[in-house]
């Protein structure tokens, strides 16, 4: 009999540079962060040193690309030189299980397959990415400040950003960090191009302006890299803090106490959350644009009203009070007025488009994915992880093979998996058929791609 | 810029100043000036106008003082009004036909009040009794009369003609061609007398006439406030119903009545209105309230209503003018003049809207004319549609208004374009707006520039849309009339070329102005013209992916293309496979378009084997059905260059097997030009045709 499967966790996480200790008995002094803090210095230093080594070996063959991820039977590990000589490890345990052997005693199966080298490499670069547009590149921070300051940074950071990791959650999506674009007739966009030109023209500290419906993308003024983190952000941190702002402040409307209506649904998410004359607004966050040609520091205030979110990046200083009343009073009302005309839009759309597929798309050319694997509210996949995972290895298989092609997968509980590669998109359908061929499974993929996908060019 | 925008026409026309020997006499109907001075016996006339060069002197007897003088529309006949009861007529062609006639108005007791031409040939007298409508020759007696006349070979000949049409035409088209006939033939009014079509009694104290829309007014009542109008068209005239002007209530209880200067016709906008000024007396216990002008619409089967309040602001005597569909109101105490137009703004209270001035009253500009002449309104006479004329001076003037200054002086730039949209020959003037609107310093807002964009694209819609059902309704033929009536409304167009040649070709061209705001002017646009739904011209979409290559917004634009925004085209396909070396996704952009046009299979093929991808274009033109078309000399082509043995191998047999399945065996065709590369095969692969027989034989043998 099988025991219950431990999921995957995280054993360590570390940033190191070499350069720091060149010497021996610097050996310390190599270590930009190492989390568990609290692990034994010792421990760390051999870590690092394992990893140092296995990167200068597997160097002399691969100079470009030396060493990507270790596997061994309880764990993962996954490199990454995100600056040059800091590198970025983190290492998973392997999920096991406990079995019974023929001769009754009890063995402990490793099952390797459920750790997908693709997504935790995804996971780390994100890892990095994320720090970056908060904090800047290591080398800026280095250069600016000094060791210390990035040490500080690194630890205080990553602390609480690898709380959040649920490995046995992560899925081909996160592999491909995509934007979930809002579909939108052209002049309901149009409309919200010409609100956003206008508020940039109207403030002129503000640099950029993403638009979200939402959690989906509309516009970003914004490079491509940086909106995918910044989208990652929002939508996996700063939305769903909010929602717990959101139920808390309801009871409020629900009570008895009559609350003076504003004239509009709109308010800050990060700034002030009242304007009202509170004297000392809380600080939104600073983030750290562009950073491979002019690095810009903007500040990052994000303002909601009902479903429609805008991301106003403003070029320092810290906006003032006056500036946020100002914001307020004209963004407010014509916000919340774009916001119905979307909503009714894509409601519309909603009814129309019935979901009778299950597919996961995605395009690395504009980083648009679409999914109706994963249900809206919460990003679990509401289909086996086994058939996640297979997509995963599919995709894979894709990014190994660089030119265009199709995979069908059957699964031992009659599930087809098709995965399909035509230049840089990618898609799979999971269909649940019984004793279907694989004609009849072509033909509704086949179908599929007329009604959802009619409008680019796919390559059969 | 100058502070005027209502000015008097540079070059009036001169006439013999008034004197008491000569009396000036001027008719609305051909813009004529008549100076007439009596003389031993006989009387000479000057005749000015319409234009400045036309000239005309002429003797009539004399018979007493001339009261009124007016020509017929077509210049032959001329009405001389000498007494109260009789008017007399000459007919004049090719010179002067001396021998007068005249007519009597029929009832006895009554006395003319003015006469008018309402056609070329027809006449109203006005009396205190009523109208009389007489006509100088019915054309079909004429016609006869000329058919009698053989002696006059022209009318012979075209009576011929008329003959022939008339058999062929339509009776109504028959009749028309008569008609336009009888303006060409019928150079001698042969008969020397009138004939009475219609009239009507009703007690009259004045008339006003609008020559341009033959519409007649009589005043009737003891307050002279019940009015009668009447339209005229050739041959017969319409009573239309009678309404009754309210007068203040102050002028009632003094029993002044409504007055003739009071009291104007005018034509705006295809709609006749009858516009009479109210000078509010002082009341006790309102306080002085500035005069106002009231307008009625006249209407046909409904009598006229009251439509649109002027509110003048001002006391004292006033005039009106109508140009270009504005209503201008001249002041004479503060020498200024006021601009309304009655189909922008104004409060609507339900039922009639009440209209402020465009702009607050500034003097006229008086074009300067001969040194040693004092210009002074006081003597001004105010004649309709456009005329001011001082007698003593002996000038016409024409009223006209100036566009440029307004364009400088009307702040709200929304408001601006909607009323130079409404003005005629204002398209120039419009751009110019935009290109100040987008000069730096003096930028508008975007939500300004929106809103002035939104105008003018919803004046093109209105527009292209009363084209469109011309056309449709064209066909049947039967109810073309009632857009055609629209389609003559003022209202100048300006299209996406005229921006784009006079305005925004030019600003994408300004070092000074920030590309974003640039951007954020050209999505304006073209936010606009989809939210009227205006096809958007592919140079515009030219101009804003430009713009965005130029400042490298790659990202920027493929959201743009995503969205749809720039519509798919095959050039601009092609421009998106350009930027490829400069931006990659621009390559998938491109292919996603072409394939969306449906269109462009070939371009499709033709770009997948530039980027070798020789199999997917296989693949694609197997799924297209497009095998049995394409040529495969193409494809060797390509394939062999660089040389690619393995690939040209698999093209080689994808085409073979093409073959087999169309003609029964692998040969190309001869026509497909393909011998070269057959030969190229057999080189590298060796011969063929007997590898494949040797390859069937031992297969048959096992």
């Amino acid at each position: 009999m099988a025991s219950m499967k431990t999921s995957p966790g995280l054993v360590n996480f570390f940033i190191y540079n070499s350069t720091f200790g060149p010497k021996e008995g610097m050996e310390k002094e190599k270590i930009v962060m190492y989390i568990p803090t609290g692990e034994d210095l010792d421990k760390k230093i051999k870590n690092i040193g394992l990893c140092e080594a296995l990167v200068k070996f597997t160097q002399t063959f691969s100079p470009n690309k030396p060493c990507n991820s270790l596997h061994t039977q309880k764990m993962r590990q996954v490199f990454f030189e995100a600056e040059p000589e800091f590198w970025m490890i983190m290492t998973i345990s392997i999920p096991f299980s406990e079995k019974m052997a023929k001769d009754g005693k009890m063995v402990i199966e490793y099952h390797d397959e459920d750790v997908l080298d693709s997504v935790l490499d995804a996971v780390l670069k994100q890892a990095y990415k994320m720090f970056k547009l908060f904090n800047g590149t290591f080398g800026y921070i280095l250069k600016t400040y000094h060791l210390e300051a990035l040490r500080k940074r690194t630890e205080h950071f990553y602390a609480s950003y690898l709380q959040t990791f649920n490995f046995s959650q992560f899925d081909i999506l996160d592999a491909f960090t995509g934007i979930n674009f809002l579909p939108l007739d052209k002049n309901t966009f149009l409309r919200i191009q010409s609100f956003v030109n206008v508020i940039e023209h109207t403030f002129s500290q503000i640099k950029y302006t993403a638009f979200l419906y939402s959690e989906k993308l509309v516009w970003s003024g914004l490079e491509q890299e940086d909106m995918r983190t910044l989208y990652k952000y929002l939508v996996s941190s700063l939305f769903p803090s909010t929602i717990n702002l959101e139920s808390m402040e309801n009871p409020r409307s629900q009570g008895y106490v009559v609350v003076q209506p504003k004239l509009h649904q709109g308010r800050f998410i990060t700034g002030p959350s009242d304007l009202g004359d509170v004297p000392v607004p809380s600080t939104p966050p600073k983030m750290f644009v562009n950073t491979d040609s002019e690095q810009e520091e903007l500040i990052l205030v994000v303002y909601k009203a009902l479903e429609a979110t805008i991301c106003l990046m403003i070029s320092e200083p810290y906006p003032s009070l006056e500036l946020y009343k100002r914001i307020d009073t004209f963004i407010g009302p014509q916000l919340t007025t774009l916001a119905n005309i979307v909503g009714e839009q894509s409601a519309k759309k909603q009814l129309a488009t019935d979901q009778q597929y299950r597919y996961l798309y995605f395009n690395h050319m504009n980083l648009a994915q679409k999914s109706s694997v994963h249900s809206r509210k919460s990003s679990l996949p509401c289909v086996a992880p086994e058939i996640m995972r297979l997509m995963g290895d599919i995709s894979t298989d894709f990014a190994s093979f660089q030119e265009d092609g199709e995979t069908y997968v059957k699964t031992m509980s009659d599930c087809w998996i098709v995965g399909r590669k035509s230049d840089q998109r990618e898609m799979f359908v999971i269909l649940n058929q019984k004793n279907a061929n694989l004609i009849e499974i072509d033909e509704e993929v086949r179908r599929l791609g007329i009604t959802q996908f009619n409008n680019i060019f796919f390559l059969d | 810029m100058s502070g005027h925008y209502v000015q008097l026409c540079n070059n009036p026309l001169r006439f013999e100043p008034v004197t008491k020997e000569n009396s000036v006499f001027f008719d609305e109907s051909n813009r004529q000036v008549f100076s007439v001075t009596s003389g031993e016996g006989k009387t000479h006339v000057v005749v000015r106008g319409p234009d400045i060069k036309s000239v005309a002197k002429f003797f009539i007897p004399s018979g007493g003082h001339v009261m009124s003088i007016k020509f017929s529309y077509d210049r032959k006949i001329l009405a001389i009004q000498r007494s109260l009861k009789v008017v007399d007529f000459m007919n004049f062609a090719d010179g002067s036909d001396s021998q007068q006639y005249s007519q009597t108005c029929k009832s006895k007791s009554a006395h003319i009040i003015g006469f008018n031409w309402t056609n070329f040939n027809e006449i109203v007298f006005i009396t205190n009794q009523g109208l009389e409508f007489y006509q100088a020759h019915g054309w079909v007696a004429r016609i006869c009369q000329l058919w009698k006349q053989s002696h006059l070979g022209a009318g012979c000949r075209y009576w011929k003609l008329l003959d022939v049409w008339g058999t062929q035409l339509p009776f109504r088209d028959a009749v028309n061609v008569f008609k336009l006939l009888l303006k060409l033939v019928i150079v001698q009014p042969e008969k020397h007398s009138l004939k009475m079509i219609k009239n009507y009694s009703v007690q009259v104290n004045w008339f006003v006439f609008l020559p341009e829309s033959a519409v007649l007014l009589l005043s009737s009542s003891g307050l002279g406030n019940v009015i009668h109008p009447y339209h005229f068209r050739a041959g017969s005239v319409m009573r239309l119903p009678k309404f009754e002007v309210d007068l203040p209530a102050a002028s009632k209880a003094m029993k002044t009545g409504l007055l003739e200067r009071d009291v104007t016709l005018a034509n705006i906008d295809g709609q006749l209105y009858v516009v009479i000024l109210r000078n509010q007396l002082r009341s006790t216990n309102t306080g002085p309230v500035g005069a106002e002008i009231v307008l009625y619409q006249l209407q046909r089967d409904i009598p006229a209503k009251k439509f649109a309040v002027l509110q003048l602001n001002m006391i004292g005597r006033f005039a009106v003018n109508v140009v270009d569909n504005l209503v201008i109101v001249h002041h004479q105490a503060s020498k200024t003049s006021m601009l309304f137009d009655v189909r922008i703004g104004g409060d609507f209270d339900g039922q009639i809207t009440y209209h402020e001035p465009v702009l607050a009253p500034l003097p006229l500009e008086q074009a300067v004319i001969d040194i040693g002449l004092i210009l002074d309104s006081q003597n001004w006479i105010v004649f309709q549609p456009n005329i001011i004329i001082d007698a003593k001076l002996g000038c016409l003037w024409q009223v006209m208004i100036k566009l440029e200054p307004l364009a400088v002086m009307i702040t709200d730039k929304s408001l601006l374009v909607d009323f130079l949209l409404l003005r005629r020959e204002s398209k120039m003037v419009i751009l110019t707006v935009f290109k100040q609107a987008l000069t730096p310093g003096r930028q508008c807002s975007l939500p300004v520039l929106a809103r002035m964009f939104d105008k003018m694209n919803s004046a093109y819609r209105s527009y292209s849309q009363e084209l469109e059902q011309a056309s449709q309704q064209s066909p049947d033929g039967s109810r073309t009339q009632s857009p055609q009536k629209q389609l003559t409304r003022c209202q100048t167009i300006v299209t996406q070329e005229d921006v784009y040649t006079h305005v925004l070709s030019l600003f994408v061209e300004n070092k000074n102005i920030n590309y974003k705001f640039m951007v954020a002017v050209l999505v304006e646009y073209i936010r606009s013209l989809n939210q009227f739904l205006i096809e958007v011209e592919h140079y515009l979409y030219e101009l804003i992916i430009n713009l965005l290559v130029r400042n490298k917004c790659f990202y920027q634009l493929h959201q743009f293309l995503q969205y749809h925004v720039i519509s798919d085209s095959k050039p601009l396909a092609c421009l998106m496979l350009s930027l490829e070396c400069e931006y990659p996704p621009a390559y998938q952009l491109a292919l996603d378009m072409l394939k969306r046009l449906n269109t462009a299979n070939e371009e499709i093929i033709e770009v997948l084997l530039s980027k070798r991808q020789f199999l997917p274009a296989l693949r694609y033109i197997r799924a297209i059905g497009a095998e049995d078309s394409v040529a495969p000399r193409k494809f060797f082509e390509a394939v062999l260059n660089p040389e690619d043995p393995m690939l040209f191998y698999t093209v080689y047999k994808f085409f073979e097997q093409r073959n087999i399945r169309l003609r029964g065996n692998p040969d190309f065709a001869p026509g497909e030009h393909c011998e070269m590369y057959v030969k190229k095969f057999e080189v590298l692969f060796g011969p063929n045709r007997k590898s494949r027989q040797a390859f069937s034989n031992d297969g048959a043998i096992q």
